[in-house]
């Protein structure tokens, strides 16, 4: 590399103004979306684990299966599913994201905005989502279980 | 108010060693893996949950069966099963290496993520791959509807 005599220039990043004082970090949207990227992962890695699990006692018999399928129609794991899904969702625009502001430099100056964006679309897809879902869990069809 | 970063291109490269790295590899992978896996999920949920009528209160052996007599979906179940699970598995790899110090339980939780990979892929594609939907010995009204055709 020979153009090492160049300076890169980058606006501050406008802090919140709070009361807290200290050392704690408190970052803006980039530090949350680092945020909610972690906890959805992780979240999502234990459901993959337990889902791997489940499905495998298709194996087993019908029965076995079906038990275990019944237990993710309880309305509760139905209202646990709607945050499944928003935490997926979340995740996987939160990553479309992370890879545009790797590749494009237009993202990496416009990540805040962009992560706006993410979380208008998450909406979205989520206002989609819930009522479907909730009418399935709450009052499932004539002869489905 | 802005931040000047003098020379901002570091004089030395990041990575003095030549050849592979597997770092570099794992962050292409959690890139392309991602971008597959939007697809594979979204596909999966929205098909399972939303477009199929009943969604979660109609998912049972007849309707996985169903689904899993098909080899698109056998395909599409095995490859999300691949890439979740070593996305899944990566990024866990990535946390323990921020947090946790120790070697010794920074060993064993590593060696953890990877047991549970191994074992939940094999699994997982031995199951796709072996599954019978219309096992002889079960209640016919449990099975898919083209069971009664055989």
């Amino acid at each position: 590399m020979s153009e090492t005599s160049s300076s890169l220039t980058l606006p501050d990043p406008s802090p919140r103004k709070t009361s807290f004082s200290g050392t704690l970090y408190r970052g803006n949207e980039g530090m949350w979306s680092w945020v909610l990227h972690r906890i959805t992962g992780v979240a999502i890695y234990f459901f993959l684990l337990v889902h791997v699990l489940d499905t495998a006692l298709i194996r087993v018999s019908p029965e076995a299966y079906n038990a275990v399928m019944a237990t993710y129609k309880n309305p509760i794991m139905g209202l646990g599913e709607v945050v499944l899904v928003g935490a997926v969702v979340l995740h996987a625009l939160n990553g479309l994201r992370i890879i545009l502001v790797d590749v494009w430099p237009w993202a990496t100056r416009n990540q805040r905005p962009l992560f706006w964006i993410v979380m208008g679309v998450v909406v979205v897809l989520m206002a989609y989502f819930v009522p479907n879902h909730l009418i399935n869990v709450f009052s499932p069809m004539e002869g489905a279980e | 108010m802005s931040t000047t970063i003098e020379n901002p291109n570091y004089a030395y490269p990041a990575r003095s060693k030549r050849g592979p790295s597997f770092e570099k590899a794992g962050w292409i992978f959690m890139r392309a893996s991602g971008v597959v896996l939007v697809v594979l999920i979204f596909g999966h949920l929205a098909y399972n949950l939303i477009w199929t009528p009943g969604g979660i209160s109609a998912i049972d052996f007849g309707f996985v069966g169903g689904k899993l007599a098909d080899p698109f979906w056998r395909w599409w179940d095995v490859t999300m099963l691949w890439l979740a699970i070593l996305h899944g598995s990566n990024g866990m790899r990535t946390i323990v290496n921020d947090y946790v110090h120790k070697p010794r339980i920074r060993q064993i939780a590593l060696g953890a993520i990877a047991v549970a990979a191994a074992i939940l892929i094999l699994l997982g594609t031995l199951i796709t791959f072996t599954f019978d939907p219309c096992p002889p010995t079960a209640d016919p009204s449990l099975l898919p509807s083209f069971c009664a055709d055989l």
